[in-house]
């Protein structure tokens, strides 16, 4: 932590020395790259960044605007099953297929996001839980019905530490420097994340940056998975041949001849 | 410290693991059985997705019963003819489950049908083994002999008749045949070796002697189980190696520590325990499938 607190400094202090002409908003992530290895446990990712003091003298210097986060992550397509009660049994009755859906998607705020923006400019954004859409076809399910599948799969996500809105989590340290953590679970998805940072002034946003991150499984864990994946007729033998092996060992070792 | 599953994508505690195998190995070598079914329900219970944990816990008892029909082939206690007519069976019946088990995780049903099948199997063994304990403790105290029983010859009319000159019977190939494929099925879906119907299943309705059915039933189970294995992985990905490590190694260990153990206890109260047991888990999954859901709506494999 004290490695990742002086990189910030250091960062900050190089992003501080240029002027800020070019854009009101300068921001960057701790790491580029978060490794899942032997031993992931899920890891903090800092976002940090710089905005310009207002020029408006009205404003009195103070940080011109709010800040909004979001990290989404690869889309897929997800399977939502419905279970409902058979016979004092509850069982998978009804699923459905959404083509496209953020496998991730966080976002953080200085304010609650209500009072940043209006509801039509914060969904032209794609920002908040509310404002997901999912690509869901008409033709399968429309109205309240659509929109009962839609919260089912965001609280479905919400239970996996997959989605996550936390409001006020992005601080703002003296006037100009502001600072969010993302967290990435044990089960995050693989692949290429998109942070966002949004800068709103007066409802609107004012300045926005996009910064690329990517998620995947390295060394011993990524080449197991690829080579189930790739491989799966090799890596079915290898296994049975491991647990034959492990099985005659055991046998050797224990046994009371 | 916590290890990365690569297959089944979560964290668990290294120690929880091989603990876990440890255990499922001592009560395997206290009661004599394979463990697979317990093992499946503890790994749901601790967050392994319950496809990667029948994957993987067969590839456990591939390796649980190499070790085991070792010791019985040294005893010259397994009736290989026997086991490869089971076998031929056990690979249909292994094949036809892994595909099922393909068709039911798309439907998004496999949960449901893993969970219900072992609460019926769990509910039977159980109930079955508490009573016969009881009922020998009984026995036991009145000091009346158990009556023998002997296989009967009830499938006599059935073609393809064979010789199995080891258990002394003349049947027909039919018989283990189909017994070899209903427990195929049941080993790809379950992800267990099937010891425990199987053995129960060679004494009364093929009328094996007890002496050499478990070595032939670990002889076939090994190879049934290599084919889920195998089928599992090309069909499913589902196999975690490194999960399948830790238990196993974890497995050995128990085995041995459980073998001596069950020496210095009766085998009636051993009964009354595993019924007990068998019962407790079966039970909690039945809770679970009957309690209503947290949310109604869970997510499917992508």
């Amino acid at each position: 932590m004290a490695a990742r607190g002086l990189l910030f400094v250091a960062v900050l202090a190089v992003a501080l020395s240029t002027p800020l002409r070019a854009q009101s908003l300068i921001a960057d992530l701790s790491e580029h790259l978060v490794a899942i290895t032997t031993g992931f446990v899920g890891v903090d990712v800092l976002l940090f960044g710089a905005v310009e003091r207002s020029a408006d003298p009205e404003a009195g210097g103070q940080p011109s605007g709010d800040l909004v986060v979001v990290v989404r992550g690869p889309e897929q397509a997800q399977t939502l099953h419905r279970k409902s009660n058979v016979a004092g049994i509850w069982m998978n009755t009804a699923s459905l297929t959404f083509e496209q859906v953020p496998s991730f998607y966080a976002v953080a705020a200085s304010r609650p996001l209500e009072e940043i923006a209006e509801s039509t400019v914060l969904a032209a954004n794609g920002i908040g839980l509310d404002h997901l859409d999912f690509h869901l076809p008409a033709a399968k399910a429309s109205g309240p019905l659509r929109e009962e599948w839609r919260q089912g799969l965001i609280r479905a996500k919400q239970r996996e530490g997959l989605y996550v809105e936390a409001l006020g989590q992005v601080t703002l340290i003296g006037e100009t420097l502001f600072r969010s953590q993302v967290y990435f679970p044990t089960n995050v998805p693989t692949g290429v994340y998109q942070a966002q940072v949004f800068l709103f002034q007066g409802g609107q946003v004012a300045s926005a940056q996009v910064i690329p991150l990517s998620v995947s499984k390295v060394g011993l864990e990524a080449e197991l998975f690829d080579f189930a994946h790739g491989q799966a007729g090799a890596y079915g033998l290898i296994a049975v041949i491991l647990a034959l092996v492990a099985g005659w060992l055991g046998h050797l070792i224990f046994r009371r001849d | 410290m916590q290890i990365y599953l690569p297959i089944a994508e979560i964290s668990l505690n290294v120690f929880l693991l091989l603990g876990l195998g440890g255990l499922i190995g001592f009560l395997a070598g206290l009661f004599g059985v394979g463990g697979g079914f317990l093992m499946t329900p503890l790994l749901i219970f601790i967050g392994v997705p319950p496809s990667v944990a029948v994957a993987t816990q067969a590839n456990h008892v591939v390796a649980s019963s190499v070790s085991g029909v070792l010791a019985h082939f040294k005893r010259d206690n397994v009736d290989v003819r026997m086991g490869l007519v089971l076998l031929a069976g056990g690979f249909l019946g292994s094949t036809v489950g892994v595909a099922l088990f393909s068709v039911l995780r798309g439907l998004g049903q496999i949960d449901l049908v893993i969970s219900l099948s072992y609460v019926l199997l769990l509910g039977i063994i159980g109930v079955l083994l508490f009573l016969e304990g009881g009922r020998a403790l009984v026995r036991r105290r009145r000091k009346v002999t158990a009556p023998s029983r002997r296989g009967h010859a009830w499938a006599a009319g059935w073609p393809l008749r064979m010789r199995f000159p080891k258990s002394r019977l003349y049947i027909s190939a039919l018989l283990p045949l189909s017994l070899g494929f209903g427990v195929g099925v049941l080993s790809a879906i379950m992800g267990v070796g099937g010891g425990f119907i199987l053995v129960p299943l060679m004494i009364y309705v093929l009328g094996m002697p007890t002496t050499v059915v478990i070595g032939t039933s670990l002889f076939q189970i090994i190879f049934v189980s290599a084919n889920v294995t195998f089928l599992q992985a090309t069909q499913n990905q589902t196999v975690d190696l490194v999960l399948a490590l830790l238990l196993v190694l974890g497995g050995v260990i128990g085995a041995q520590f459980g073998g001596r153990f069950a020496a210095r206890l009766p085998a009636d109260s051993l009964r009354i325990m595993l019924g007990l047991l068998i019962l407790c888990v079966g039970g909690k999954l039945l809770f679970d499938l009957v309690t209503p859901p947290v949310d109604i709506y869970s997510l499917g494999v992508s």
